[in-house]
């Protein structure tokens, strides 16, 4: 649909209204991303068995995002009994469906409807936590995660520190939450808060990029941490991403990035849904400036991060540009960006550029052109390697 | 000291220690603490006054509680249920308003359910069912009385002036939108009569309900020449989990402030059922718990939700000021959303079954019809003229222009900041060197909405 001036008819068969436009017919960077043919999912099984973090030989089959996170939760319940998922409309399978059949299978004692509050849901989290359970708390929307903060950031991630000696901790804690726009979400379907919880030490804050990458970190944070965990799902990643995903249980290690293309000119470090914008960027710079050879990494875990993996990277390219969706103050941006510079800075070939959504918040009619999109991070990408 | 001779330092405390340092104390004294008299029969705690000792060991247990009653005026045939009481103190021009804005509403949902099924917007949200309650309160109030409302009262702003011109704007993003396009569908607003812009984070409405209010009283205070001006405050017994509500209606008692609390009781808060978002006597119980007066009525009764708003818009309004809380109850007879599909988690028998059995809008329609004051074909006539009315301002809404680019940063803050307008430049670079990349024809002023 090239504008809303067009036939009604042409609008009748458009899936939905495009709030903030939507691609031109001569567009060749802004296209819709193309799930099937994208480098960063694993589209046949054996692309999938020859990386080296999935368990090797392992049965897998095709999910999309929601489904993985289902298989991981599943592998959870299954494998421990002191597992518990909870939350908003979790018992019928959860608005985005990720705890689907879930309370057939486990009964409603271990997978259970709360009622509608998220200070209550966190506050209920910490606690069965505290005595030895696994609970994954589902916020429904990111954008509704404000009145458990105080339990989140005041309880949750002082827990340990406050106990001491005691010992107590709130180990196997997850919270997860779908964040991100999804083109139409508007003010509060659409936010990204993780800066807002990397600020605060004792929390991890991750974000997978997909669905064999979600069931990995998700079961990692589970049972190979006992720090709580803010697990943050790409909501638009749900339905579109769908990838190989191993049948098993394996986990991803937290806190460790992921080169998930090597390059020597430009590290582009990204996380969530921004790695699509930044892997089209990344084909087209390397089509119109041949030669080009453009590393990203995934940084998969925000905080604690792994620092090592990027500032090698940038020692190695002498560029970085970071990319994320959220606002671009005081954002993730913000902190990869002076430790690079602080850590690389005799190799800095360029300053390091942020390429983030504007300082402002996300109004239905300006999504596309609030939050970043490939011809922006292309420009980036050709604004740095010129300089 | 304590540690060292417990026995000596604690009588100390009590007996001398105490009556000394409070002496010490300036002349605020608690007027609650006048200690127990030897032989009283009843409590003096500061906690707790007037309650009554006693030797019999009993909890109240709520199931023994009798449920609060449902007032309701009309049966669901349309006939007044108390006959030997006045008919319902409304002229019969008034209940034919009411009766049209709820059809108008219902109308409007029809039509903009579909649409959005068609993919002509992202998003909408019916309220089936609860046209009574949003209609017959509003009815209830001044054009100077505040509203804070959740996302379901359509009916609230049909009565009170939003035209269907000001629905489509919203509803279509345009340029005509009071919101500059930014909200999602069905999150209205309207600076007069004031009903504040619709926040999607459910409750956070209702402490900023009672602060409005007491502000409202402060200033009518002031001002006594003009008449004083309640807030009335809506929301869903899903939302009356949220820490929000129960800060709300305890903030309110204890600054005696002028708001009536309605929550829409419609059994479900998306999938959930009351029965797992609550147990105890609904929502209305809450409101006894913080000392507010409180009534449930029948919200498929138009008249009963009416008159219990005049009165609690009184009762507010009385001995400087009170909130009060409704409960009306009602069934929702629609998805949540159109983002819901309600079969997955209820028996499409038990919705068909509510459509047919009670309704606010066939209510109401029995009664008018009983009266003489209606028929079958100003029924069809009107629905036909709402439905092209409908239908024409929601072609014209949607060929209207988006706001202008520049609306994106405005209003966050009172002034663009210097680090916005960098932005502001940045992105009209982007634009104008990838101009294949944007379409900006569909908004006021292309490119230059950015200058």
């Amino acid at each position: 649909m090239a504008s809303s001036r067009n036939s009604l008819r042409s609008l009748a068969r458009a899936p939905r209204r495009f709030y903030s436009g939507a691609p031109t017919p001569a567009a060749k960077l802004n296209l819709p991303i193309d799930y099937k043919t994208t480098p960063i999912l694993h589209h046949t099984a054996a692309s999938l068995s020859s990386t080296s973090e999935y368990p090797a030989g392992a049965t897998s089959k095709r999910l999309n995002l929601y489904q993985a996170i289902n298989s991981a939760m599943r592998t959870a319940l299954s494998k421990s009994d002191r597992t518990i998922v909870f939350g908003e409309d979790v018992g019928f399978g959860g608005v985005f469906r990720c705890s689907m059949d879930l309370q057939t299978e486990f009964g409603s004692d271990r997978v259970f409807n709360t009622p509608l509050t998220e200070q209550g849901i966190a506050g209920f989290a910490i606690g069965a936590a505290a005595e030895g359970m696994k609970p994954i708390a589902e916020i429904q929307f990111a954008d509704y995660v404000f009145p458990a903060f105080d339990q989140i950031v005041n309880e949750a991630a002082k827990f340990r520190y406050r106990e001491g000696g005691t010992g107590i901790n709130v180990g196997g804690l997850v919270i997860r939450m779908p964040c991100g726009a999804v083109g139409h979400g508007a003010l509060y379907h659409s936010q990204s808060p993780e800066s807002l919880f990397a600020h605060i030490p004792g929390l991890r804050v991750v974000m997978p990029r997909s669905p064999a990458q979600a069931k990995g970190l998700l079961l990692s944070s589970i049972f190979e941490h006992n720090d709580p965990v803010l697990f943050m799902e790409p909501k638009i990643l749900y339905r579109a991403a769908v990838e190989y995903v191993p049948n098993e249980y394996y986990t991803i290690p937290l806190s460790k990035a992921e080169v998930i293309k090597p390059g020597k000119d430009l590290t582009i470090i990204s996380y969530g849904q921004p790695l699509y914008l930044c892997s089209s960027a990344i084909s087209a710079i390397e089509k119109t400036m041949p030669g080009v050879n453009v590393e990203l990494i995934d940084l998969r875990t925000i905080y604690p991060w792994d620092r090592q993996t990027v500032i090698n990277s940038v020692k190695k390219t002498g560029r970085a540009i970071v990319v994320h969706e959220s606002m671009i103050n005081y954002g993730v941006g913000a902190e990869v960006a002076s430790t690079i510079q602080e850590s690389a800075f005799l190799r800095l070939e360029a300053p390091v550029k942020r390429v983030a959504g504007w300082s402002t918040h996300t109004g239905l009619s300006y999504e596309q052109f609030i939050l970043p999109d490939v011809a922006r991070i292309y420009d980036a990408i050709k604004q740095t390697l010129e300089y | 000291m304590l540690l060292r001779n417990t026995k000596m330092s604690l009588k100390l405390l009590t007996r001398n220690g105490f009556r000394q340092s409070a002496a010490r104390l300036p002349a605020r004294r608690w007027s609650s603490s006048i200690s127990q008299q030897p032989g009283s029969d009843s409590v003096r705690f500061p906690g707790a006054v007037n309650s009554k000792f006693t030797s019999e060991m009993a909890f109240l247990k709520a199931s023994d509680l009798p449920a609060i009653p449902t007032y309701r005026v009309m049966d669901s045939d349309g006939h007044q249920v108390d006959k030997t009481r006045p008919a319902p103190d409304v002229t019969d021009a008034e209940v034919l308003t009411w009766y049209k804005n709820m059809l108008s509403v219902s109308v409007m949902d029809v039509v903009m359910f579909e649409a959005q099924r068609q993919g002509r917007l992202s998003f909408y949200m019916v309220s089936a069912g609860e046209e009574g309650i949003t209609v017959g309160s509003a009815a209830a109030l001044t054009p100077d009385d505040v509203v804070f409302a959740q996302y379901r009262e359509a009916g609230v702003f049909q009565q009170r002036g939003f035209t269907l011109k000001n629905f489509m704007s919203q509803l279509f993003a345009n340029s005509n939108d009071t919101g500059r396009g930014r909200n999602m569908p069905v999150h209205y607003g309207q600076n007069y009569p004031r009903m504040h812009t619709i926040s999607s984070p459910l409750a956070t409405q209702i402490p900023q309900a009672a602060g409005a209010a007491y502000a409202l009283k402060l200033q009518d205070l002031q001002n006594p020449n003009r008449d004083p001006r309640i807030v009335a405050c809506y929301f869903g017994e899903g939302a009356a989990s949220e820490g929000d509500f129960h800060a709300a209606l305890n903030i309110a008692a204890t600054r005696s402030c002028p708001v009536v609390f309605i929550c829409r009781n419609n059994g479900y808060a998306i999938s959930t059922p009351t029965l797992e978002q609550y147990r105890g006597d609904g929502i209305a119980s809450r409101g006894v718990g913080y000392g507010i007066d409180t009534i449930r009525v029948d919200g498929n009764d138009i008249f009963a939700v009416n008159e219990a708003m005049k009165e609690a818009r009184r009762i507010a309004l009385s001995e400087g000021g009170r909130p009060v809380l409704i409960e009306a109850m009602s069934y929702r007879v629609s998805h949540h959303s159109t983002s819901d599909d309600s079969f997955a988690y209820r028996a499409r028998v038990e919705v068909e079954d509510w459509k047919r059995r009670d309704n606010p809008i066939i209510r109401l329609r029995k009664w008018l019809e009983n009266q003489g004051l209606w028929s079958e074909e100003q029924e069809k006539e009107t629905r036909d003229e709402m439905r092209k009315a409908v239908l024409k301002e929601f072609g014209e809404a949607e060929q209207e222009s988006k706001p202008s680019l520049r609306d994106a940063f405005t209003d966050v803050y009172e002034e663009i900041t210097e680090e916005q307008r960098e932005q502001m430049t940045e992105l009209k670079r982007i634009l104008e060197t990838y101009p294949d990349e944007y379409d900006l024809r569909p908004y006021k002023d292309g490119i230059k909405g950015l200058e």
